[in-house]
């Protein structure tokens, strides 16, 4: 066994679902952290073969159903009107990383999502009732998560928030978002991942790990 | 396949330059805003003054909110293209998804008519949503109506009566859509911010691609001129140009340049940054944009010029749009940049690229 195969062998595998703005770019960065991607979207993997091929080389276009039965963990990154037609059953038992927002003025009103008691994860969770919500990658933009990423250690690393209700979970979240180029602030509740919603006080912010949890307090206290 | 590779297509179109604008409210010496009316009458001005120095498009990108009122660009390119004689004219973007294809082709093939044949489409969302509840359609719709819409748009271009059906509008059947073109169809490119599916959507109907571009690396885009080129030759198609559209400001230093822009753009950012997701931006980022990485063309005529060189080899594009103004700016300030940018900025490009 090479090296690379050892470590794909420990890795989580994971399946993209969306190749839209997103989805590609995370497959990417995901890939060129050593894991092993795929990447869905919603008809015909020969749709989105030509996508793939050039924006995610290494990524392996899939059906939807096949994607996620071989993924030990799933990425959600597609439009949230698109969610409300998803077939939950489609994620039970897995668990789900949702890096999609809420955002009424740029994409109009859902009725699932109106409900301000509880976050946008939060209301995906309910509704994915047998898979494990993560909420993490939402609130960086996606033309950013390439070029921002950073070594360990590097006094210019961007951290991210990852927020979610299973510590195992988490942490398995968690080391992809520092795999990926990135410090990753864990939250222990998935409904913290608020703070990471759009007009909350890290969204679309290129912050440090100290800067990053003082914004949160903050906004929290 | 073609035997041609695909590094070979981007030589094979001429370059071009244009200037773009949505209609930006303009303010006077007291740093009052002018009126919409006021406004589109300069812009009228600036139209005629890019025809006058040499560049080679004009574009007006559709708005709908007080600061940009340019929701009717065409009846101002109509205007434009009386008094000009060379440039062409086109939208930056028009909002396809809450018109009607039908009108967009019969207003921008009435433009074409009155300009002798100049007339352009640029097609796409735009970052701004207000046509949507404005003319009553559901954002959450926006790619079924976009899709449908380019794809009637397509066959309207072809000229010749047309058959067309779907869920989005009424159906057509052998309809003669007027005025015909005179030298048959106008160029059309579809403005892609991000989304690789419009990349190929664009080469699936046989439009150029323009890529709009207004942060951040624009070296990430290189990709998607590949997949484009990619998807042309997959469809069967013959190359088609690729462009780039990015925001700017031109005058005589880097320093008066930036000292203009900078106050400008940090308030437009400021006041959109909640609707439409825009970090705010700091001094800092503002000096990351405006250099060489960036995607604000700011500055000296030398300082855009090497810039824009460099960013439409990096990206394999023979056309560079540059978006012009930023609300508050004086109408002088404009028609400063326009000049700069026809006489010294494009044929500094030109020879950077010989």
């Amino acid at each position: 066994m090479t090296a690379i195969a050892l470590l794909h062998a420990r890795l989580p595998r994971i399946a993209v679902l969306g190749a839209g703005h997103v989805g590609p770019v995370i497959a990417r960065v995901a890939i060129e952290a050593g894991y092993q991607v795929s990447i869905a979207a919603s008809g015909d993997p020969e749709e989105i073969e030509l996508i793939v091929q050039v924006l995610a080389p290494g990524a392996e276009p899939r059906w939807a159903a096949e994607a996620v039965e071989e993924a030990d963990l799933v990425v959600l990154a597609i439009p949230l009107h698109k969610f409300t037609t998803l077939d939950p059953s489609l994620l039970d038992g897995k668990l789900v990383v949702d890096t999609m927002n809420y955002w009424p003025p740029v994409d109009g009103i859902q009725e699932m999502f109106e409900d301000r008691r509880y976050g946008s994860s939060e209301i995906v969770q309910r509704r994915l009732v047998r898979s494990t919500v993560v909420k993490t990658l939402n609130h960086i933009g996606y033309h950013e998560l390439e070029d921002e990423r950073r070594p360990r250690g590097s006094p210019e690393r961007r951290a991210l928030g990852v927020a979610g209700d299973d510590p195992r979970a988490v942490d398995v979240v968690a080391e992809l978002i520092e795999r990926i180029g990135y410090d990753a602030v864990r939250f222990d509740r998935l409904s913290a991942g608020r703070l990471l919603e759009p007009g909350g006080p890290v969204f679309g912010v290129s912050l440090h790990r100290t800067e990053f949890e003082l914004a949160v307090r903050a906004e929290a206290a | 396949m073609t035997a041609t590779p695909s590094s070979a297509a981007p030589v094979q179109f001429p370059l071009a330059f244009g200037l773009d604008t949505f209609g930006d409210v303009t303010h006077d010496e007291d740093d009052r805003p002018l009126s919409h009316a006021q406004t589109i009458r300069n812009i009228v001005e600036q139209g005629v003054l890019a025809d006058q120095v040499g560049v080679d498009f004009f574009g007006i990108g559709e708005h709908h909110t007080d600061d940009f009122p340019l929701s009717a660009g065409d009846v101002v390119l109509g205007a434009i293209a009386a008094r000009t004689s060379r440039i062409h004219l086109g939208s930056a973007v028009t909002v396809l998804s809450s018109d009607d294809p039908v009108r967009v082709f019969q207003r921008y093939s009435t433009l074409n008519a009155i300009s002798g044949g100049r007339a352009e489409v640029i097609l796409g969302r735009g970052s701004s949503i207000d046509s949507f509840p404005l003319f009553g359609y559901d954002l959450a719709d926006y790619e079924e109506l976009f899709e449908e819409k380019a794809s009637l748009f397509a066959e309207l271009v072809k000229g010749g009566p047309v058959t067309w059906q779907g869920k989005t509008r009424a159906s057509l059947h052998n309809q003669d859509v007027v005025p015909h073109t005179e030298f048959g169809p106008f160029p059309v490119w579809i403005g892609v911010g991000g989304s690789p599916q419009s990349v190929i959507r664009a080469a699936r109907h046989g439009f150029s691609l323009m890529l709009a571009i207004i942060g951040g690396s624009p070296l990430r885009f290189a990709p998607f001129s590949q997949l484009f080129l990619r998807a042309l030759e997959r469809f069967g198609r013959p190359p088609l140009p690729v462009g780039v559209h990015s925001p700017g400001h031109v005058d005589v230093t880097d320093e008066k340049a930036r000292e203009e822009f900078w106050p400008r753009y940090r308030e437009v950012i400021r006041s959109v940054s909640k609707t439409r997701g825009f970090a705010i931006p700091t001094k800092e980022s503002f000096l990351h944009e405006v250099g060489p990485e960036g995607a604000l063309y700011v500055g000296s005529p030398e300082t855009v010029a090497q810039k824009i060189a460099a960013h439409l080899t990096a990206l394999g594009a023979t056309r560079f749009d540059l978006k012009y103004g930023m609300g508050g700016l004086s109408h002088q300030a404009l028609m400063t940049t326009i000049e700069l940018y026809g006489t010294q900025v494009v044929p500094r490009v030109r020879e950077l690229l010989v």
